[in-house]
């Protein structure tokens, strides 16, 4: 952080790096962002707090997963 | 604008979300797995009905193939979702190169998304939770994820609004004391659950609970250091006003 305000202060710029436009990163963000997030359900909470798929397979098979990653369990 | 694809960058930060997936892997089978199996000692040791004669998916397969499933996804999911964050950040936290980005963004990630909240509920083993609660602790689980990132979000902005009156130290300083003293609020109004049994070792809750951290910190660090390598690589030849002679932005924080 002492960097941060040293660049601030009018030290030698360091080169800026050009950002990346919203409008390009947003159709990614939202598909890709979904996705993962989906993704991230099925480790964490599926057949635990709410079930879209009946039975205890999912759960039963991440199960050490999900107390390790530390999501609630039983 | 930076011209580079967001395609390449969230390949590249699924890629470095796997790699960091197998390190924390690695972690988890041999640093979690003894206290998981402890655990689970325990409640077999304490069961008093016998629900076990058909197990779905057996604890060799649960300890091995299974918790990899968990926590390769887990490593994935994040590294994705790291990386589009990634896209947003750069060029816009202020002056750093991507790969002092990607450590910061790490650094970030690990702190909001998962020590806050493992400071209010902590990682548990096997047969420290009442199933009845387990809709409850997962809804506050998330929430809590939730308000921290967004808190820090909240944070970065407050701390850039605040820069040019205080200059950037002190108003980092204050940004973190808000995000500190709105996260203490948060713990202190969320409910909390204290469903441990009484007999449960002690020992074997701390080893559990060190591993969880540890799994999580091999996670983020190796991610942050190989997506900042990968991501430097990619953006350095064609970061606009990068001097020729110097080559590659070197920003270390
Ligand atoms: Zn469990």
């Amino acid at each position: 952080m002492a960097h941060s305000a040293a660049s601030t202060t009018g030290s030698p710029a360091l080169p800026e790096v050009a950002p990346i436009s919203l409008k390009a990163i947003a159709p990614w963000a939202v598909f890709f962002g979904v996705l993962m997030l989906v993704l991230l359900y099925f480790v964490g909470a599926e057949q635990g707090a709410t079930s879209l798929l009946s039975g205890e397979s999912v759960h039963e098979w991440v199960h050490d997963g999900r107390h390790l990653l530390g999501f609630p369990c039983h | 604008m930076n011209t580079v694809s967001v395609r390449s960058l969230l390949v590249r930060g699924m890629l470095a979300g796997l790699v960091a997936g197998c390190a924390a892997l690695l972690v988890a089978y041999f640093l979690g797995e003894p206290s998981v199996d402890a655990s689970i000692g325990y409640e077999e040791a304490h069961s008093h009905h016998d629900d076990h004669g058909v197990e779905l998916v057996g604890r060799t397969l649960q300890s091995t193939a299974g918790l990899a499933t968990g926590v390769l996804v887990y490593g994935v999911a994040f590294g994705g979702i790291a990386a589009l964050a990634f896209c947003v950040a750069l060029g816009r936290i202020g002056r750093f190169g991507p790969r002092a980005t990607a450590a910061l963004l790490s650094l970030g990630g690990l702190l909001t998304v998962y020590v806050v909240p493992f400071l209010k509920y902590p990682a548990n083993p096997p047969a420290t939770s009442d199933p009845d609660t387990i809709g409850q602790r997962t809804a506050l689980f998330f929430l809590m994820i939730a308000l921290s990132v967004l808190l820090g979000l909240a944070a970065i902005i407050l701390g850039r609004r605040l820069a040019p009156r205080l200059g950037a130290w002190w108003a980092t300083v204050a940004a973190v004391a808000a995000f500190v003293l709105a996260v203490g609020l948060a713990y202190a109004f969320l409910p909390s659950y204290d469903e441990v049994p009484k007999d449960f070792p002690a020992s074997v809750l701390w080893r559990f609970r060190l591993s969880a951290l540890a799994v999580q910190g091999v996670l983020w660090t190796g991610f942050g250091l190989l997506f900042g390598h990968l991501a430097e690589r990619r953006l350095a030849p064609r970061a606009g006003s990068v001097d020729p002679a110097r080559g590659v932005v070197e920003t270390t924080p």
